[in-house]
């Protein structure tokens, strides 16, 4: 039944169909590795998934290529977050870092990473996001870099708190940095949510349960690193992200790469 | 062995201040020699403005070359660099100010590439927006009525082009082989 106040269902009905997806997919046996956008669970996904089959293409021209970026669009401090407010914001100050891989393992080198996320509180810097926890002065919560040769990304930042949404009644997203990625190609654009390890929100929320395989709503997980941890100073985060396959030729990719040397 | 891709997620309400920057929408100043609008408005099943979507457009320039050139966030007012963001507005309208796809070789057709992201959606959704009239193989090999939701109309400003999320004029959108 509804909340009397707010008139939104009750977790335990988002719940209830949460699991009843689960299970009828734990009963067949297909891999998915990708959230489902047909996910009512998800109140807003009702009417924003395409209904009718996505049309297979070959990706052509523009498609095997993607857009570069370089220093020009992108600051060296821009991947700091505690620092771009004139002082320090409140929270656990952490160093979130990993790689950009490619389908085929290989390193997105040189390539765009960018970041937002919820302060300490839970609370972004949003005018839409009006819920009672305090805006930091210090903290914007939006960041960006470029990967290096390595494919490496790095950003420093504080943990972001979880914030409460109105999918239904009393519901709460787990901690999340949103995360903006290109590869070398069009085809490989991705715009995830990395997690903290352990989140009790995890089996509420009807956002990362639509990726209904349990191993692949993992992989959206950091793993805490004491190797990146740094004394007295913050905690560290690894995460690394696979992209889809690049669909180009090997000679087309050589040449991208050396055009970035 | 091969790495396993790392799933989507939705980008949620709260882009607004991280993804949009200041130029985004003009990948060519306004006024520019050969300069079109793109521009259209995205809707959901039930056929209303969604005012939280955000598109990327990526194309070719005017002679059909794929421009591999930094710049887009931070555009020096002449080189053109194929990208641009455009979040929608309260009326769930995006707009570009661009040029027109040159013809590319080997017979297919010229098209903008986009990428539609909104809150609501999981994973971001493909599709190319066609110049009016196009055809080529691929598009002959698609059903008409669907045909047409893959060709921009030509207006005053250039070319609209309407994404529908969902419903009887739903948008075609593109499975890679990587879905």
């Amino acid at each position: 039944m509804a909340d009397s106040m707010t008139g939104l269902q009750p977790q335990d009905a988002i719940d209830t169909e949460m699991q009843v997806i689960s299970e009828s997919y734990a009963a067949g046996d297909g891999v998915e590795t990708q959230p489902r956008r047909d996910y009512a669970p998800y109140r807003s996904s009702r009417l924003r998934h395409p209904t009718k089959d996505l049309q297979q293409a070959d990706p052509e021209g523009i498609e095997l290529w993607a857009p570069v970026f370089g220093a020009r669009d992108v600051g060296e401090l821009e991947s700091d977050l505690t620092i771009q407010k004139g002082g320090e914001p409140v929270g656990e100050r952490m160093v979130v870092t990993g790689r950009v891989l490619d389908g085929e393992g290989r390193p997105v080198r040189h390539q765009l990473v960018e970041v937002w996320q919820a302060n300490a509180g839970g609370r972004y810097i949003h005018q839409r996001d009006q819920h009672p926890a305090a805006l930091d002065p210090h903290f914007t919560g939006m960041g960006r870099c470029l990967t290096d040769a390595d494919g490496t990304y790095r950003f420093t930042t504080i943990k972001p708190g979880p914030y409460p949404w109105k999918n239904h009644h009393n519901a709460w997203r787990p901690a999340h940095i949103h995360f903006s990625l290109f590869g070398t190609d069009f085809t490989q654009r991705l715009v995830t949510q990395m997690y903290f390890p352990g989140d009790p929100l995890f089996d509420r929320d009807p956002i990362y349960q639509s990726i209904v395989d349990p191993r692949a709503r993992e992989r959206l997980v950091a793993a805490y690193d004491h190797d990146v941890t740094q004394h007295e100073w913050a905690t560290g985060y690894r995460w690394d992200i696979v992209l889809t396959g690049s669909h180009r030729t090997p000679v087309e990719q050589d040449t991208a790469e050396e055009a970035h040397a | 062995m091969t790495p396993v891709p790392t799933p989507g997620q939705t980008v949620g309400p709260f882009f607004h201040y991280a993804l949009p920057y200041d130029g985004d929408t003009e990948l060519v100043p306004r006024g520019a020699a050969g300069a079109v609008r793109l521009h259209g408005t995205v809707r959901d099943g039930a056929g209303a403005p969604v005012p939280d979507a955000i598109l990327e457009l990526w194309q070719a320039d005017a002679a059909g070359e794929v421009v591999q050139q930094a710049g887009s966030l931070h555009r020096d007012g002449w080189t053109f660099t194929g990208f641009g963001r455009s979040a929608t507005d309260a009326a769930g309208r995006y707009g570009f100010t661009t040029l027109s796809p040159g013809a590319v070789p080997g017979g297919s057709a010229p098209f903008f590439a986009i990428t539609v992201f909104a809150r609501g959606l999981l994973h971001r959704l493909f599709t190319r927006a066609y110049l009016p009239g196009a055809s080529d193989a691929f598009l002959d090999g698609l059903d008409t009525e669907r045909r047409s939701t893959l060709l921009a109309v030509a207006d005053e400003s250039g070319f609209r082009f309407d994404v529908r999320l969902q419903g009887e004029d739903e948008t075609v959108f593109l499975d890679f082989g990587d879905e």
